[in-house]
């Protein structure tokens, strides 16, 4: 187990009340890394790491967001941050889960799948065009674990891409922010390599 | 391409796991933990732990067992079994389950569905509906499957979706423990119906009636128990097989 003060490995999960955080801290935990769970600005501002996580409804995580300040936090981040699921669709522009407001870092707007499909997609889908070294050592099709209504069209920041009635992003990337649709804590052993190379970056 | 799930489900009195069990290669057959880990490394996309502990000293065991099966296992798991509120479900959650699964509690109190689905997510709630078809009709049980109720199975599950459902969860009572096919025909209806997935139980006896669950039953997901316990069909196996006839699974891939 690595010191949770060693500089280099520090990791925290932004806490803003967001659903199952126990399964993100577990995965880290089997990868030897202990990630902190904080809502503390200068916490997270230090950290080498930030997951932002999100479990649940996007207006009322965004409300959260708000009123803790960490709206204002999270984009003016410099180190690498990974948003999942619902974390990576709030960096977007908007969404039209009960038309909110995003983050903006990436200049994409989430909409809700067709209403002929299945919703929430509820499964193991697959990813391709794998780009950036969050991919490194996944192969193409690689199987994956996705619950999730809206998504992320495909847009010049898609590092990823899955299908589901159509192509859309299964990840973003920009600059020093990065964002998976799928939840890599509950994708089995290359979802674990997915979060080592974020440890990585 | 969205793959078909397999899920074995696992009984749990007492924070321990019961029915008969054939796992040679296990140190403790009872261990839920083990057991979990097992199938997670052995192909299943899923698990299913339904707590059948009648008292409150087993329920919190059942809440110890969640945190040690989600540190223990990398692919999600859902939790059902005496689940009535959403303080029960937000308890669940916190240690780490991904999915709650409520039945006879539905039914008392619709309502709750909403709640649940409103506080956490739609994704997070399941809802079984235990049916026995009687002349032509399908008639919701509760209480286990044992207390009729006067709810049809076609219209539960459509007022359950409609109440925020995230998946709901068929077991014919017909069916169950006969290990002689799905009850594929009201599979087909309900999965035609509904807008959102549908995970087949109860008559899972060999490998073709996974095939038959998912092209003629249109089912997204079969849950099983004994035939994976007893180990007469493996989930590797099951899967290639399922991948020779077409149909989209995640492969084995250790």
């Amino acid at each position: 187990m690595k010191n949770i003060e060693d500089k280099k490995n520090k990791l925290v999960i932004i806490d803003y009340g967001a659903g199952n955080i126990q399964s993100i801290r577990f995965a880290f935990k089997r990868l030897g890394v202990e990630a902190v769970l904080t809502d503390c600005e200068n916490e997270i501002r230090q950290a080498d790491k930030v997951i932002f996580p999100g479990v649940g409804e996007a207006s009322s995580a965004m409300k959260k967001l708000k009123y803790s300040g960490l709206a204002h936090v999270i984009p003016t981040l410099r180190q690498p941050v990974l948003g999942i699921c619902l974390g990576m669709q709030l960096l977007c522009n908007s969404t039209e889960e009960g038309n909110t407001r995003g983050l903006g870092v990436f200049d994409v707007n989430v909409i809700r799948f067709s209403n002929h499909l299945k919703t929430p997609q509820i499964g193991w889908n697959q990813i391709s065009n794998l780009k950036t070294h969050l991919f490194q050592h996944i192969s193409e099709n690689e199987f994956i674990y996705m619950v999730h209504s809206y998504y992320a069209p495909l847009c010049k920041e898609t590092t990823a891409t899955s299908d589901y009635g159509i192509p859309y992003s299964a990840a973003l990337q920009k600059d020093n922010f990065y964002g998976v649709q799928f939840h890599p804590e509950k994708s089995s052993l290359r979802g674990g390599q997915i979060l080592k190379n974020f440890l990585a970056l | 391409m969205l793959t078909k799930r397999i899920i074995p489900c696992l009984d749990i009195k007492n924070g321990r796991t019961v029915k008969g069990l054939n796992f040679l290669s296990l140190r403790d057959v009872g261990d839920p933990v083990e057991l979990a880990q097992y199938y997670s490394d052995n192909g299943a996309d899923e698990l299913v732990f339904l707590d059948i502990s009648a008292t409150e000293e087993g329920r919190k065991t059942l809440t110890q067992l969640v945190l040690k099966v989600a540190e223990a296992i990398n692919i999600p798991f859902t939790v059902g079994g005496g689940i009535s509120s959403v303080e029960d479900v937000e308890l669940l959650l916190k240690n780490g389950a991904d999915k709650v699964c409520i039945n006879s509690a539905a039914i008392r109190n619709p309502e709750l569905i909403h709640e649940i689905a409103l506080r956490f997510g739609s994704q997070c709630i399941v809802v079984a509906i235990d049916a026995k078809q009687v002349n032509k009709d399908w008639n919701v049980f509760g209480v286990g499957g044992k207390t009729p109720t006067k709810l049809n199975l076609f219209n539960w599950a459509k007022e359950v979706q409609d109440r925020g459902a995230g998946e709901v969860l068929f077991t014919s009572i017909n069916h169950d423990g006969t290990k002689n096919g799905f009850a594929n025909e009201a599979l087909a209806k309900l999965s035609c119906m509904l807008s959102i997935p549908v995970i087949a139980s109860g008559g899972a006896g060999k490998v073709q009636d996974f095939e038959d669950v998912f092209i003629t039953g249109k089912a997204d997901a079969a849950l099983a128990a004994s035939v994976f316990h007893h180990k007469q069909i493996e989930i590797r196996s099951l899967k290639t097989h399922l991948i020779t006839k077409e149909i989209p699974v995640r492969p084995f891939d250790p």
